[in-house]
């Protein structure tokens, strides 16, 4: 860091040069590298810690297990983890904020459990009971939002109190031991469909070629404008590694999978495609929009914030709308996936292991760090623990002996990089 | 003299049956730096606060540019020009520059931001102020250090083509370099005929960036003079008995009716 101690008004021009080039912009691949190797040891790590122990959790299940890497296993795998990605994604706003949702789960299975009520009871069409889902989260969103922006309770009690209270008006409506029948055939098909393999192909084949459009055009106008850019063999393998790894998806997941050769199992699920559409939408809210970008303002400084003019109230309670109202879609796909909804559906582990997975991820507990794709980086590594973790046959309190070890050191991981990142910000 | 940018007239301020402010005349000049000054309890937040339009008047005029004008509220004082840079800065730390310096009023182009024009006219701006120190216009905030955190705010303020610039306490936190370079910023401004109010402790600075010091004294203006017409044991004497020979207050205000 430079300080220049003899500066004087009159170097202006001279200045003006000196601040025309950026000081940290990386040129060449090695540089681009190394600033990243910095940013780490700044204590920025992202979903690195996650990506890595995703890898490493599959090394050790496929080498323990037979079954693990099987196209079928890797397959239920994926539809197992949808629910648990999307209730993370839906926590991202919340704890962008620094506030916690506790009652996400249960919310979420209200909402499909008057989607199934509607379907069963009233013989509604599925369009219809769906919306209603989401009504009936972004209603529970509402009131928690305002009590915690409003009245200035804290988030952790409020949505204890929903928790508990939800699963009380589940129990109302489902009765002792009973349960909701969810079968209705396109919502029950987002968790047992498959879609037909071309079509995978060229979703894949389109989202490769719309983000390296995207990517290309953004260096276009940052190199024409004399932007920060990073440089060109950085972008070039940012849209190459894309590439691979969803084609290469798409690849794996088109093979027969299936035990019987009379019934050909192939496609991608239909669960995947359900959360890389929410993804998408989520990455282009926080990463695009204004609404995002005061997301992490008021995580960041909520008094900065507020200064800058943002009503943070409001940003507030539309954060806990929008973490309700996902719930209510994750809710629909963890029905889908059991094909019934009972009282204790959302209840338990499901919303710890959803904060789990965003802290896992990389989204920072504390408030203003952490992105869409972190929530489903941390998703795929709780599910993958449970999955690889029953194929070893063992008794389900290993499962949770272990989910909680690496929630604890995830967030370690979070707490240490945050204190390394004030010590790096001094 | 030139006309004043901002001018205070016989402002009186109470809370309650404190009267904090007495007849308070106060001018900001553009092209210069008036330093306002003061011991604890003096009256300048309240000043401040009462240009900045966050506490209201009992009594006394708001003029800008020689017209009165009616402020009700921090947004009637911005859309004026005026912005206040606090004593706590009020950046996101999770922010880079750019975002922080358009936090609140961002430009979007077809309803996402616009980042590219953003991040050239943040880079506009610092240069324009000489700013040399920051690397890159897309660090996080985090990681800079105070003086250059005091430089993104002051940054922030200028970008929206302010006319005044309310300064509360810049230099207070910061160490002997960055000190010389917000000081060297604030001076800048100035010459780029913005009206500058640096709200200061310190003499060392008052002395060597201000064109006009403004002493208060117990809620009352006890000298508004050319830093030249004065030395730093006079002004030290106005902040702490309200007179100095033959300036300030005349009446001795611990009796005054108050």
């Amino acid at each position: 860091m430079t300080t220049d101690t003899n500066e004087s008004g009159g170097t202006a021009t001279v200045a003006d040069t000196d601040f025309a080039r950026d000081s940290l912009q990386a040129h060449s691949l090695g540089e681009a590298f190394q600033a990243y190797l910095n940013k780490l040891r700044g204590g920025d790590m992202g979903s690195l810690p996650a990506i890595l122990g995703l890898i490493v959790l599959a090394i050790i299940f496929g080498l323990a297990s037979d079954t693990f890497t099987t196209k079928l296993n890797i397959a239920n795998l994926i539809t197992q983890a949808g629910p648990i990605c999307v209730l993370a994604l839906a926590l991202v706003p919340v704890l962008l904020l620094g506030e916690i949702d506790l009652s996400a789960g249960v919310a979420g299975s209200t909402g499909a459990m008057t989607a199934g009520l509607m379907i069963v009871d009233h013989g509604q069409s599925w369009p219809v009971a769906f919306l209603g889902a989401v009504v009936v989260g972004a209603v529970i969103g509402v009131v928690i939002g305002l009590l915690v922006s409003r009245l200035g309770i804290p988030s952790f009690v409020v949505t204890l109190a929903f928790f508990l209270g939800l699963q009380g008006v589940m129990l109302k409506f489902i009765g002792q031991g009973g349960s909701v029948r969810f079968d209705n055939e396109f919502l029950r098909g987002l968790a047992i469909k498959n879609v037909d393999p071309t079509v995978g192909w060229i979703g894949a084949i389109v989202i490769v070629v719309v983000f390296a459009g995207l990517s290309l055009r953004t260096y276009r106008t940052q190199v024409s404008q004399k932007l920060q850019h990073p440089p060109m063999s950085v972008v070039v393998l940012r849209i190459a590694a894309l590439a691979v790894i969803l084609l290469g998806v798409v690849w794996f997941l088109n093979q027969n999978r299936s035990r019987n050769p009379n019934f050909p199992i192939e496609g991608i699920p239909r669960m995947l495609i359900v959360v890389a559409v929410l993804l998408i939408v989520w990455m282009f809210i926080l990463n695009r929009t204004r609404y995002g970008r005061y997301l992490y303002a008021v995580g960041g400084n909520a008094e900065a914030a507020r200064r800058a003019g943002i009503n943070v109230a409001r940003i507030r309670t539309s954060a806990f709308v929008a973490c309700s109202m996902m719930a209510a879609v994750s809710g629909i796909l963890l029905a889908a996936n059991t094909g019934k909804i009972s009282p204790g559906s959302g209840g338990g582990n499901v919303l710890l292991y959803a904060v789990g997975a965003a802290v896992i991820g990389g989204v920072s507990l504390f408030g203003g760090r952490g992105r869409a794709t972190d929530a489903i980086i941390g998703g795929l590594v709780i599910a993958t623990i449970n999955n690889g973790l029953l194929l070893l046959n063992n008794a389900s309190w290993i499962n949770s002996v272990v989910t909680g070890g690496v929630l604890l050191l995830a967030a370690s991981v979070d707490a240490i990089s945050r204190r390394r990142r004030s010590a790096a910000g001094v | 003299m030139s006309e004043p940018l901002l001018e205070l007239r016989g402002v009186n301020k109470s809370f309650g049956v404190v009267h904090v402010l007495h007849d308070i005349d106060f001018a900001v000049y553009p092209g210069q730096v008036t330093a306002l000054v003061g011991d604890n309890g003096a009256g300048k937040s309240t000043l401040v606060k009462i240009i900045a339009g966050i506490y209201g008047r009992d009594t006394g005029d708001y003029l800008f540019e020689g017209k009165p004008v009616e402020v009700h509220g921090p947004r009637d004082v911005a859309a004026l020009g005026v912005e206040v840079v606090y004593q706590d800065l009020a950046l996101c730390d999770n922010l880079d520059i750019t975002q922080n310096m358009f936090l609140g009023r961002e430009q979007t182009k077809g309803g996402t931001l616009d980042e590219p024009a953003m991040e050239a006219r943040a880079r506009e701006t610092l240069a324009s102020l000489s700013v040399r120190t920051v690397k890159s216009v897309r660090q996080t905030v985090a990681s800079l250090s105070g003086g250059q955190r005091q430089t993104v705010a002051i940054a922030k303020a200028v970008l929206w083509n302010s006319k005044i610039v309310l300064l509360d306490e810049p230099t207070a936190a910061l160490g002997v370099a960055q000190t010389r370079q917000v000081l060297d910023l604030v001076r800048r401004l100035a010459d780029r005929g913005l009206g500058v109010v640096l709200i200061s402790h310190n003499m060392g600075d008052v002395f060597e960036v201000a064109d006009r010091i403004t002493a208060l004294y117990l809620g009352r203006v006890a000298a508004d003079v050319p830093t030249k017409d004065v030395n730093h044991s006079q002004v030290v004497e106005l902040i702490t008995a309200g007179r100095s020979g033959n300036l300030g207050i005349s009446e001795n205000p611990a009796t005054a009716s108050v």
